[in-house]
């Protein structure tokens, strides 16, 4: 992860805004979660402490405004690391796997890439509509079926899925959407697997 | 640009955000309609149906009663090392008074100086009177395989004597709207990897996670489903749970860090949910999918 200069000025001026509140009942909440919660298998208790995204989100009841969502956008679209071979369609059989998959991160699961973990998964289908087949799917997002015929094939769209994927937050500041590249959930291969699923003509979501 | 530059535009910002935040606090309750979306996907799901007609036919026989007995025999029993019932706990409605106290939980307590739900309670009582050891009670605090922790048999028994009552979650007390506020605080608070908060989830109606519909707990209407059915049996795995079980596994689908059992957290949690389900009747223990 990197660090951006900008956002923590940022930061640091809107934390010193907001400490004048006579009742802080944020910092309480942070403190009280700081001494209740411990780490659980992967899932270490510093997972508490947000980055400069999470806290802006948190203290802007996820509006914050505009103008400073787009110096933030900004830095997170700076995150996305695209692919070296400018390639982005996978494989969409298994992108569908992929979108399936529900695990991955939480105290329960193992570390991705050990030798004893399981692939994470995207949880796609938790949120969204996608394949015309999966008719048990969530409703957070909006739905993804037909994605390709509707947006276009073209490099620019790929891109776009890419990153969205990579860094759903470099789009839509305080997206609901988690950003599986950035905190090392997928893999590039993997997102380019989801890529092919939502653009590749041949996949079932496009017919 | 120099850094002094960016710190003065990034300090109007700051402003901005700050005016932009209390102003929002003045106007209407959060969250108005977000886009255009999953209008096609709102109805509830096959699945969910036939499980609310199944739970129908089932509420008559609940699981959930074997629970509750267990509870009152563990409540009246004299047990742990200073050998004691717990005839002697004060559940809010005075010592040894059981009926009406779940609906009015979490509520502040001088003699422990915090804000308790039902289960928090109990065991303090069970550390204070029958002298059993938090530290223990706290190592296998949740149901599975064949094993029911006492504390989820006694909080059922307790909540069984609340049903058909009002909740009534009190906010008398400054330190029960503290908790109220610092619940709501802890309940938007986005972190960890996915960046999930509570809110992520139960924010807004009309929502699903797959096939399962996503309580508005922000919401007067359905803040009742933090307390219906909870303690439930829950018919995946054929447990019995309590609410601190489900607040954990919620924050383990959060992929945050697990919370203490019992701890002053989910206190401030269950206050937030409590009091937006207040005016609700509890139809007591139930079952779950
Ligand atoms: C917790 C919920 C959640 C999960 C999990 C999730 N998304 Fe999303 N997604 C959203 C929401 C909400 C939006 C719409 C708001 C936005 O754009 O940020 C969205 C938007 C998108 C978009 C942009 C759609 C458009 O019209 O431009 C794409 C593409 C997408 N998601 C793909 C995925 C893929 C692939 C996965 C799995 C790897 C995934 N999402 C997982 C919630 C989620
Ligand atoms: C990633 C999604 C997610 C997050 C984050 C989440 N929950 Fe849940 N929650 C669920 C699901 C799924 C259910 C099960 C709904 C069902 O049983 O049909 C649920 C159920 C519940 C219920 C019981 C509702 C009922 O009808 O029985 C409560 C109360 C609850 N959650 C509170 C919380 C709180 C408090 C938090 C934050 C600490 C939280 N949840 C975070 C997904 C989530």
């Amino acid at each position: 992860m990197k660090i951006f200069q900008v956002s923590i000025f940022g930061a640091i001026v809107f934390a010193s805004a907001f400490a004048v509140q006579a009742q802080d009942y944020r910092g309480k909440a942070v403190a009280n979660m700081q001494r209740d919660f411990h780490t659980r298998g992967i899932a270490h208790k510093d997972r508490l402490d947000e980055d400069v995204l999470q806290n802006i989100c948190n203290r802007s009841d996820n509006k914050p405004p505009k103008a400073m969502a787009e110096t933030l956008q900004n830095d997170q679209l700076r995150d996305i690391e695209y692919p070296a071979d400018g390639k982005f369609l996978g494989d969409w059989k298994s992108g569908e796997k992929i979108a399936q998959r529900g695990r991955g991160m939480t105290w329960s699961d193992k570390l991705a890439k050990t030798s004893r973990g399981e692939p994470n998964g995207g949880s796609c289908y938790n949120c969204h509509q996608i394949g015309p087949k999966e008719t048990s799917f969530g409703t957070i997002g909006n739905s993804l079926f037909h994605f390709g015929k509707i947006r276009g094939y073209g490099p620019d769209t790929q891109k776009y899925v890419y990153g969205k994927i990579y860094n759903a937050k470099a789009f839509n500041l305080c997206s609901k959407m988690p950003r599986f590249g950035h905190s090392e959930t997928l893999t590039e291969e993997e997102i380019k697997d989801l890529v092919a699923l939502l653009l590749d003509p041949k996949s079932p979501v496009n017919q | 640009m120099t850094s002094i530059k960016l710190r003065a535009v990034v300090a109007l910002f700051g402003l901005a955000l700050v005016c932009a935040a209390q102003a929002q606090q003045a106007a209407a309750p959060k969250k108005a309609a977000t886009q255009t979306k999953k209008a096609a996907n709102s109805s509830p799901s096959a699945i969910a149906a036939e499980f609310e007609k199944f739970r129908d036919i089932m509420e008559d026989a609940s699981p959930a009663e074997l629970f509750e007995a267990k509870g009152e025999e563990l409540w009246k029993m004299k047990r742990g090392p200073k050998n004691a019932s717990l005839e002697q706990c004060d559940l809010g409605q005075g010592r040894g008074v059981v009926k009406g106290a779940y609906v009015r939980m979490p509520r502040y307590f001088a003699d422990a100086d915090q804000v308790m739900d039902a289960e928090r309670r109990i065991v303090y009582c069970m550390v204070t009177l029958q002298g059993f050891k938090e530290a223990d009670l706290a190592k296998k605090p949740f149901s599975s395989g064949s094993h029911t922790p006492d504390p989820v048999s006694l909080v059922t028994y307790v909540a069984a004597n609340s049903r058909g009552m009002k909740i009534a979650v009190p906010q008398k007390h400054p330190r029960e709207r503290e908790a109220f506020n610092v619940g709501k605080e802890i309940f938007n608070y986005r972190a960890g990897p996915w960046d999930f908060s509570c809110d992520t989830c139960h924010g807004e109606s009309g929502l699903r996670i797959r096939t399962q519909d996503l309580p508005n707990l922000t919401s007067k209407k359905e803040a009742i489903a933090a307390f219906q059915s909870w303690p439930g049996y829950r018919m995946t795995g054929g447990l019995m749970h309590s609410l601190q079980w489900r607040l954990n596994d919620c924050f383990r689908q959060q992929r945050f860090p697990e919370p203490g059992y019992v701890s002053e957290t989910i206190s401030d949690l269950m206050t937030y949910l409590g009091v937006n389900a207040n005016g609700h009747v509890y139809k007591g223990p139930g079952i779950k999918r």
